[in-house]
């Protein structure tokens, strides 16, 4: 099966000053659809960074980046927002959500980007709304909302876009443990129901449960991953340790 | 699209109130500074657009109707011959002294037009009629300048140049451009309160027969009537406004104040609309990583900048309008033309998109990892 995200030999240094400080180095990550991947690591591991370049947000250093079978690595920043638009969702930690705008109209601007419009987008951002359960808060202000009412607006939002890619930045960070269960049964179900791949960095211990895969990143590097992928790329590092306690499902 | 640009403004109430304020500032300073110029220019060439006019006859080389050189007045009948000619009938515009009650003296100026003739005579007369200035010693003269003179009603007596004057009307917004206020008199009595020979007057104007083409009958009395210059009105009247409002430095000073007020007013606006799209950046970088392209944000940016144009436009002009009523009974005319109205409002809206864009440039320049950063 084609992978949604292919990323091979994969660098990035960001420049600071006349140096250069590298993010990551060289590497290797296959992500299938139908796949919930966990990326781990301390801060300024890099894990951040490789969700960026994942996302199109960012450009490489070097390597290659394919997203869908398509190589995006040499894009320019004309180029990405389309593939953005075309095959990648993101849930922020933060939620994102645009304040001035109801739940619904949130929903509705990602329909927009992708040319729904009127009466059409209302009923689908509905529908959106009503698959994470807060089809009434249509008409609501996210001040209105709790953390995990505004991150399933967020999924909602990402889903508008009808993505094979997912991408999550500590969604769970800002909630409390039932809420964050809750936004994260939604992501597996998004994995295995829906066959997205979905990609989530997270220092929650608590949702490692959900992963199908768990990549550990340190100094820029993929430093261990479990399960060990059934056909590992030729530099992947294959080692697999989990933090201490940690059992996979 | 969902209102972001429409709520996004709404939203802060306090912001939108500055950027309001700001605009609002830069549109009446603008057109005031500009009404002003207007009502200057209007002002100075007032007597020769509403002679009634097609030609002026003068002295080689006057510069602009105060400064008119006496010539005879024999000239006017050789004028009346010219075919083409309607009428024709003399005029004097001079300077002179004007005695108050108090025994101080003010500069006039001295308006003296042939009464039975429909040329030069004054306009919008609220007391007395023009036909009242067939007795002697008459004036007619503005109602703005009745403390400047010491006048306060119709049948008072006054001192011109050791000649009696009595008013017997008054008119309402008739501004002179100078510190002189226009006193409106007969022919004959205007010679005496300038001083000037009974054989001598400063212009001659001429009116056309129906159908007269002007340039024709403009040569054929340059080629028959000897030492003279003729004029249009529109050449004079042009000629009069460009020597007081660019020769005197008085227009370019009030230009100067408008161009001021346009760039104020912009940085103003330039500055409040950048701080609004800072506040907003998070969200534009979210848009951006969403998928949006580029024009996506830069049309919420100018839809947000053109509502602030449009309800700052209607907000200054709503003051303007009422500075310009309130200066009708100033010494200095504003004037807003219909024409300058809606040209403000295509400047607001350029000012305001072009601050716009002041802050369009941070946005393309906007990394959208901007999202990730906590």
């Amino acid at each position: 099966m084609q992978p949604a995200i292919a990323v091979r030999a994969l660098e990035k240094t960001y420049t600071e000053g006349t140096a250069g400080v590298p993010a990551l180095r060289g590497v290797d990550l296959d992500v299938h659809p139908g796949e919930l991947v966990m990326l781990m690591g301390p801060s300024g591991s890099g894990k951040t960074t490789l969700l960026s370049i994942m996302g199109c947000i960012l450009s490489p250093t070097s390597g290659s980046v394919q997203i869908a079978g398509n190589e995006v690595g040499n894009l320019n920043e004309k180029q990405l927002p389309a593939i953005r638009l075309e095959h990648i969702g993101f849930v922020f930690q933060g939620f994102n959500l645009f304040p001035t705008l109801t739940a619904g109209e949130n929903v509705e601007l990602m329909l927009d980007l992708k040319g729904l419009r009127g009466e059409k987008a209302k009923n689908r951002s509905l529908e959106l709304l009503g698959q994470v359960g807060l089809a009434e808060k249509y008409a609501t202000f996210p001040s209105d909302l709790s953390g995990g009412q505004k991150q399933r607006v967020a999924i909602a939002r990402a889903l508008a876009g009808d993505p094979q890619i997912v991408l999550a930045d500590e969604p769970t960070a800002a909630l409390d443990s039932q809420t964050g269960r809750t936004v994260m049964e939604m992501m597996a179900h998004l994995a295995h129901e829906r066959d997205r791949a979905v990609v989530i960095v997270t220092h929650d211990s608590r949702v490692l449960s959900f992963a199908d895969r768990i990549v550990r990143i340190e100094d820029g590097r993929i430093a261990k991953q479990r399960p060990e992928p059934e056909v590992p790329p030729e530099l992947l590092v294959q080692s697999a340790i989990l933090p201490d306690g940690i059992q996979i499902a | 699209m969902p209102p972001l640009a429409r709520r996004n403004l709404f939203h802060d109430k306090v912001r939108l109130t500055v950027t309001l304020t700001g605009i609002v500032f830069a549109v009446v300073l603008i057109v005031v500074e500009l009404g002003l110029f207007v009502g200057f220019t209007t002002t100075t060439s007032g007597l020769v657009d509403h002679s009634g006019a097609d030609l002026w006859v003068a002295s080689k080389n006057v510069p602009y109707i105060e400064q008119g050189v006496a010539f005879s007045e024999r000239r006017l009948n050789q004028v009346r011959t010219i075919p083409g000619v309607a009428e024709a009938e003399k005029y004097i515009a001079h300077w002179t002294q004007w005695k108050r009650p108090d025994g101080s003296e003010e500069s006039v100026q001295i308006v003296g037009f042939d009464v039975d003739s429909p040329l030069g005579r004054p306009w919008n007369l609220v007391q007395g009629r023009v036909e009242d200035l067939n007795t002697p010693d008459a004036i007619i003269l503005d109602e703005l300048y009745k403390e400047k003179l010491g006048v306060t009603r119709v049948g008072e007596v006054f001192e011109i140049r050791g000649h009696r004057a009595r008013v017997v009307g008054f008119t309402r917004g008739i501004r002179s451009f100078t510190t002189s206020p226009y006193v409106f008199t007969s022919f004959k009595n205007a010679q005496d309160f300038v001083g000037l020979r009974e054989d001598q007057t400063y212009f001659l104007l001429v009116k056309l027969t129906p159908g007269a083409d002007v340039e024709k009958v403009r040569r054929a009395i340059g080629d028959q009537v000897k030492d003279i210059e003729v004029l249009t009105s529109h050449e004079f009247s042009r000629m009069t406004q460009v020597y007081w409002m660019f020769t005197t430095g008085a227009g370019v000073a009030v230009l100067l104040a408008a161009l001021l007020g346009l760039i104020v007013g912009f940085v103003v606006v330039a500055q409040t609309i950048y701080a609004t799209t800072m506040d907003h950046l998070r969200e534009f970088g979210t848009l951006k990583a969403m998928g949006a392209a580029n024009s996506y944000v830069y049309k919420v940016i100018i839809q947000q900048a053109a509502m602030s144009a449009v309800i700052g436009y209607v907000l200054g002009m709503a003051v303007s309008s009422f500075v310009v009523r309130a200066s009708q009974h100033g010494g200095a005319a504003i004037l807003m033309p219909w024409q300058m109205a809606v040209g403000m409002f295509f400047l607001t809206l350029t000012m305001c998109i072009g601050a716009a864009l002041v802050s369009i440039n941070k946005v393309t320049r906007l990394d959208p990892a901007i999202v990730f950063k906590g």
